[in-house]
């Protein structure tokens, strides 16, 4: 009873600030500018499809960079010294504590035409190389802004993999590689799944990046941002791009949850 | 060396340091093959380390590890020949029973066939049958345990290293478990290197029985020897009940305590040695007040099931009796012991019972 009472501030601050804005959203994808139910914008988002399929690309090519950087370092960071893991926490933490905007503008001087990778690679006699304005760099952007995302989960459920555990398997005949493919990693695998998770979704969603460092070439984000803030006002069309868009994302996510189901039940306990 | 053909693990002054803290400060320690040794001693007294010293998980300072007369120093755990049970078990929790059983036969790529039917025949040793299916974390104390035990024995290890293997569980199920390891090592004939701080447990199970105190070997023995004759003062009180006292050598066979000479069995003490003497609760016999040795005030009776637990003040110094015979509280009695239960040790380096008067009734863990 108690327990209803203390939760039911949150419930009305779900209710008020996700429910009721995913309706808007859902009800404006289905409407035309005079107010009648139409799947005229939903039809419509198939001129972006492109885009779309691009964006979700750019996003896996992200994560999957994001967990091959992140997963050995949250595992080298579990696996340090307090004091170190202190430190390395914090300095993975740190870029964050700079503004988004900030971060992304610093790597368009790093990587522009005549920017300081460039310069380097020109004095060194390699030359200058196009690197902005390509998806090499929207991908980069998007690695180095959330891969936080995925060292994080994957660092803290390493630390709660218990040492006699691993020590049980080495116990048994495992040598190191085979007490990695045996225990670490599939105890890993929850870590691992709401790593991708977490840079997933705001990678496929970004609309930031992709201006900065993608040039001309645009993602959904930006698409679905231009539909209120651009020159092609259109929230109707905006809302159904955006609700099409979570559709695929809560599709993607479904099938990692498929994976991760019989897996992270063990590590619940 | 000849003897050591028979010893399966010689442990030659093993030092082991953590953190500039002396662990374990020269430890002798030779097993043979099929035994079944006791590591005993209060916590922190180095055992577990001795034990993982063997399963290599621990590499010592100084001193070599000996496996069938190789030096194993620097071999891996998993290049060892020897399997452990964890305490509280450290079960795989992402595979059922039956994976976890099977474990160690995927390491060595055992053919399926013969993995099917090795973990069967465990599950069978170890009761499990119907289980293999489940979940680890859904058995129950006991039956993790069981899992633990089959999982380490289905290599077929030289040597089972077992961690208060015991300790998690209620004293009903403890005591079926004992009887039922004591039969799994008879009949696989392995050894058993067993580490408890219960010294029940190890009396009941053991064929050898290692006391260590502070990163030392107090006494190797049989449960017998360690009973009967503990070498010194902190065996006597860590192995069961006892009284001690200081006492003063005579001569051979006469030892004073408490003012009063009694006969013994020892020999070989210097004139008016002080020494630890040892005497048993239940080797203290009650007597009329005139036919006893020395005489004394009862102060307390506890009814304990099978004895009273007696406490008979004499000149201060409580002495702790087991008897079947009641006594009235603040009645007088005599008080006599055989010469052979009076148990005579040097004084020991453990200065804990030094200065201390009055009997040191040991807390059992049970």
């Amino acid at each position: 009873m108690y327990k209803k009472v203390a939760s039911l501030p949150y419930l009305i601050w779900m209710l008020i600030f996700i429910i009721v804005p995913l309706l808007f959203v859902a009800y404006y994808a289905f409407t035309t500018p005079n107010g009648s139910f139409t799947f005229d914008n939903i039809i419509q988002v198939k001129e972006h499809i492109y885009v779309l399929f691009r964006s979700i690309w750019l996003g896996l090519v992200a994560t999957f960079v994001c967990l091959l950087l992140g997963y050995p370092m949250g595992y080298i960071i579990a696996n340090s010294t307090n004091s170190k893991q202190r430190t390395m926490v914090l300095l993975t933490m740190l870029p964050m504590w700079m503004n988004f905007l900030l971060r992304t503008y610093a790597w368009m001087t790093i990587l522009e035409n005549n920017g300081i990778l460039n310069s380097f690679l020109e004095l060194i006699g390699i030359g200058k190389v196009r690197i902005i304005n390509t998806s090499g760099a929207v991908v980069l952007g998007m690695v180095y802004n959330f891969i936080p995302f995925m060292i994080m989960p994957i660092y803290s459920i390493m630390t709660k993999i218990d040492k006699r555990i691993i020590e049980a398997a080495e116990d048994l005949g495992a040598n190191r590689v085979q007490v990695f493919y045996r225990i670490i990693l599939p105890l890993s695998l929850p870590g691992v799944i709401s790593g991708i998770t977490m840079v997933f979704v705001p990678a496929v969603s970004t609309f930031v990046i992709s201006r900065m460092l993608g040039g001309g070439e645009l993602l959904i984000g930006d698409v679905i941002e231009m539909q209120f803030l651009g020159s092609t006002y259109n929230p109707y069309m905006g809302a159904a791009l955006a609700l099409v868009l979570m559709v695929l994302v809560f599709i993607c996510m479904a099938v990692m949850n498929e994976f991760d189901d019989g897996e992270s039940e063990a590590i619940m306990i | 060396m000849a003897e050591n053909q028979q010893n399966i693990i010689d442990l030659r002054n093993i030092v082991v340091t953590f953190d500039d803290e002396l662990v374990l400060k020269g430890i002798n320690l030779s097993i043979k093959d099929k035994e079944f040794v006791t590591l005993l001693g209060p916590s922190g007294c180095g055992k577990t380390t001795t034990l993982r010293i063997i399963a290599g998980f621990v590499t010592p300072d100084e001193g070599d590890v000996i496996f069938e007369g190789k030096r194993i120093n620097d071999v891996p755990p998993y290049k060892r020949q020897v399997n452990t049970i964890f305490q509280r078990y450290a079960l795989f929790p992402h595979l059922n029973v039956y994976e976890n059983i099977a474990f160690g036969l995927r390491i060595k790529k055992t053919p399926e066939k013969e993995i099917k039917q090795k973990v069967n025949e465990m599950l069978e040793l170890v009761n499990l049958r119907e289980f293999q299916k489940r979940n680890v974390n859904s058995l129950s104390g006991g039956q993790q345990q069981r899992v633990a035990i089959a999982r380490a024995l289905i290599n077929r290890p030289k040597v089972l290293l077992l961690d208060e293997p015991l300790a998690a569980l209620d004293l009903k199920l403890r005591k079926e478990m004992q009887i039922e390891l004591m039969k799994i090592q008879k009949s696989l004939g392995i050894t058993f290197v067993y580490v408890t701080h219960d010294q029940e447990e190890a009396l009941t199970m053991s064929d050898t029985v290692v006391v260590m105190n502070q990163g030392e070997i107090q006494q190797i023995g049989t449960p017998e020897d360690i009973y009967n004759e503990p070498k010194n003062a902190f065996v006597a009180d860590f192995i069961g009940e006892s009284n001690i006292f200081h006492g003063i050598m005579l001569e051979d066979k006469l030892v004073n305590i408490q003012n009063h000479v009694f006969r013994c069995v020892d020999t070989g003490f210097k004139h008016n040695e002080p020494i630890d003497a040892v005497i048993r609760p239940e080797d203290v016999r009650i007597h009329e007040p005139e036919e006893g040795d020395i005489t004394g005030r009862v102060e307390s009776v506890i009814f304990k099931g099978v004895h009273y637990e007696i406490v008979v003040n004499v000149n201060n110094f409580k002495w702790l009796i087991h008897t079947t015979k009641y006594q009235e509280p603040g009645d007088e009695v005599g008080l006599s012991v055989y010469p052979q239960d009076i148990h005579i040790m040097k004084k020991s380096r453990v200065k804990k019972y030094s200065d201390d008067d009055s009997p040191s009734i040991n807390e059992e863990e049970l």
